[in-house]
């Protein structure tokens, strides 16, 4: 049981200050241009919830609304069922333990841009190796600047590469968490692997994988840097995700009022989904 | 080696593959990377490395950024602990909403805050600089440090705390003496998550910044698209920021696995 005590805001207090100053002054400036119209010079007109009708009724915000959900259902169908396949199989103890560790994890250390840039980099046709064994070798055309569906398979392969390693060291965590003894007794049970991993890895990982799918939802709902760097948002519209059309509309075009209203209906979608899918796996959880 | 290894195996062999891409190109010439595909650099060549670390615009780059994610890192860990301790310990008011609302700025795109933060950080004169960098990325460092610490406190049971008071420790005796080392993997792992996030993030940093605290990855960007096409320069700046990352993940290795089956996160 906790203790009653109200002292312990002053130990709360510097991490309250340092995040508030980072998260209520921008967020009020937000607030505060998406109720009005600027024509620069520092001029601003009262607009009322005009920019959030129109951002809400706006094809381009739809359609990329759409391609932001259909990128991170495809990502988490992907990464989680890849991750625990991976984490079943890995090693339990010895040298290797450290080995799979350290090289899974370096992909997640490398500055977003790099992984934008080295991905490049990988694909580009005649020079990369993915576009020399796709055209030359197979024969099959891939140029991911002038094909849509080859920019969405290379994004979404590109995030599985980046991003799996999560869920394999959070499912993983999860595993070596689980007594011998639990095996044991399946084993006397007579227990399948099907049984072994539904009724004891599974419920084990429980939590892990609850973390693992919502720091997944939430930075891939939020990614800009690589599929900018690798794609542009190209061809044409087709890879433009959520961030890339906000930064599209703030700092390219400069409509500070509808991209600020744009940002907190983003926002809210983000807090919303990410409320929905804590509160779904952790309903039948006492805690 | 049991069969099942393969699958391992198979994914870190597809996680070095674009890597490895990386590291051959940077040692390629430019006009071997212009001519055609070779799997292995034909001609080894430095170059690319040289201008790295003969041109202060490109050195300089590293260690900006090494700078401002150091105090960065510094800063979460060390107004995390007392938080954390508050919130694994003690029941206060509005304890529960401040930690979701603190786990709610991990939510916020990067992108929504980039134009405000240039305003705010201009507007308190720390534009340009490290502080300003570190300052910024503690908005989603700081609740990630609090989440981990405190599930790493959560672990140890209270009797720690009653008997170092019985043997009339002062409370920030105990905190820095006793508690501190006894959570010292729950540290490591929130420095090296502080760490992490701090280094790979680029809108922020880019937009905070404009010379004296310019990050490499900024540098980066602009030599993709001002010098043409310096695919071999590139190569080389990208493969020399994955080492720090390298570097520290290779220290915390033995904390990893442990250190989130411990915490909550």
């Amino acid at each position: 049981m906790k203790t009653q005590n109200q002292k312990a805001w002053f130990f709360v207090l510097p991490v309250l200050l340092l995040v508030a100053f980072n998260a209520l002054i921008p967020m009020m400036t937000v607030v505060n241009y998406s109720v009005q119209e600027t024509f620069g010079n520092n001029l601003f007109f009262w607009q009322g919830l005009d920019w959030f009708e129109n951002i809400l009724r706006s094809e381009r915000f739809h359609a990329a609304l759409g391609r932001q959900f259909l990128f991170t259902g495809l990502i988490l169908i992907i990464e989680v069922p890849l991750g625990i396949a991976i984490a079943l199989s890995m090693p339990r103890k010895g040298i290797w333990v450290s080995v799979c560790l350290v090289t899974m994890a370096l992909p997640m250390l490398i500055p977003w841009n790099v992984v934008g840039a080295m991905w490049n980099i990988f694909t580009l046709p005649e020079i990369g190796l993915v576009g020399y064994l796709m055209n030359d070798v197979l024969g099959i055309n891939y140029n991911m600047t002038q094909d849509p569906l080859a920019a969405w398979i290379t994004i979404i392969v590109m995030d599985a590469w980046h991003w799996t390693s999560l869920v394999v060291l959070l499912a993983y965590a999860g595993l070596v968490s689980i007594p011998e003894a639990y095996y044991q007794a399946a084993k006397i049970d007579g227990a399948s692997n099907w049984a072994i991993f539904r009724f004891i890895q599974l419920p084990k990982m429980k939590t892990v994988l609850t973390i693992a799918i919502l720091l997944r939802f939430m930075d891939s709902f939020n990614i800009y840097t690589e599929p900018f760097v690798l794609t542009g948002g190209g061809p044409g519209n087709s890879t433009t995700l959520l961030s890339i059309d906000l930064v599209k509309i703030a700092l390219g075009q400069f409509d500070l009022g509808p991209a600020a209203a744009m940002s907190l209906i983003y926002f809210a979608i983000t807090l919303l989904v990410s409320w929905l899918f804590y509160t779904l796996m952790t309903k039948d959880n006492p805690n | 080696m049991q069969k099942r290894h393969i699958v391992p195996l198979l994914y870190i062999l597809f996680l070095m593959l674009p890597i490895y891409w990386l590291v051959a190109m940077s040692f390629k010439t430019t006009g071997e990377i212009l001519s055609g595909f070779s799997l292995f650099p034909q001609t080894w060549t430095l170059d690319n490395y040289r201008v790295i670390f003969t041109d202060p615009t490109w050195y300089w780059g590293y260690i900006n950024s090494i700078t401002y994610v150091s105090i960065n890192t510094v800063i979460s860990v060390i107004v995390a602990l007392p938080a954390a301790y508050a919130f694994s310990r003690f029941s206060f008011l509005g304890d529960k909403h401040l930690f979701f609302w603190l786990l709610t700025n991990r939510m916020a795109p990067a992108a929504v805050f980039a134009l405000p933060f240039f305003q705010l950080y201009s507007a308190v004169g720390l534009f340009d600089t490290h502080l300003a960098v570190a300052l910024a990325h503690c908005l989603f460092n700081i609740p990630l440090a609090v989440w981990i610490l405190e599930g790493f406190m959560q672990s140890i049971p209270k009797e720690l705390d009653e008997t170092a008071y019985v043997d009339g420790y002062s409370f920030p005796r105990f905190f820095v003496t006793v508690f501190i080392p006894t959570i010292k993997a729950g540290v490591g792992v929130a420095a090296f998550f502080c760490f992490m996030f701090s280094w790979v993030e680029l809108l922020l940093a880019k937009t905070l910044t404009a010379v004296a605290a310019k990050p490499i990855a900024a540098t980066m960007t602009k030599t993709a698209s001002s010098a043409g096409y310096e695919l071999g320069l590139l190569a080389a700046a990208g493969t020399l920021t994955i080492i720090p990352g390298a570097i520290v993940i290779y220290f915390v290795r033995n904390y990893i696995a442990k250190g989130f089956a411990m915490g909550r996160v």
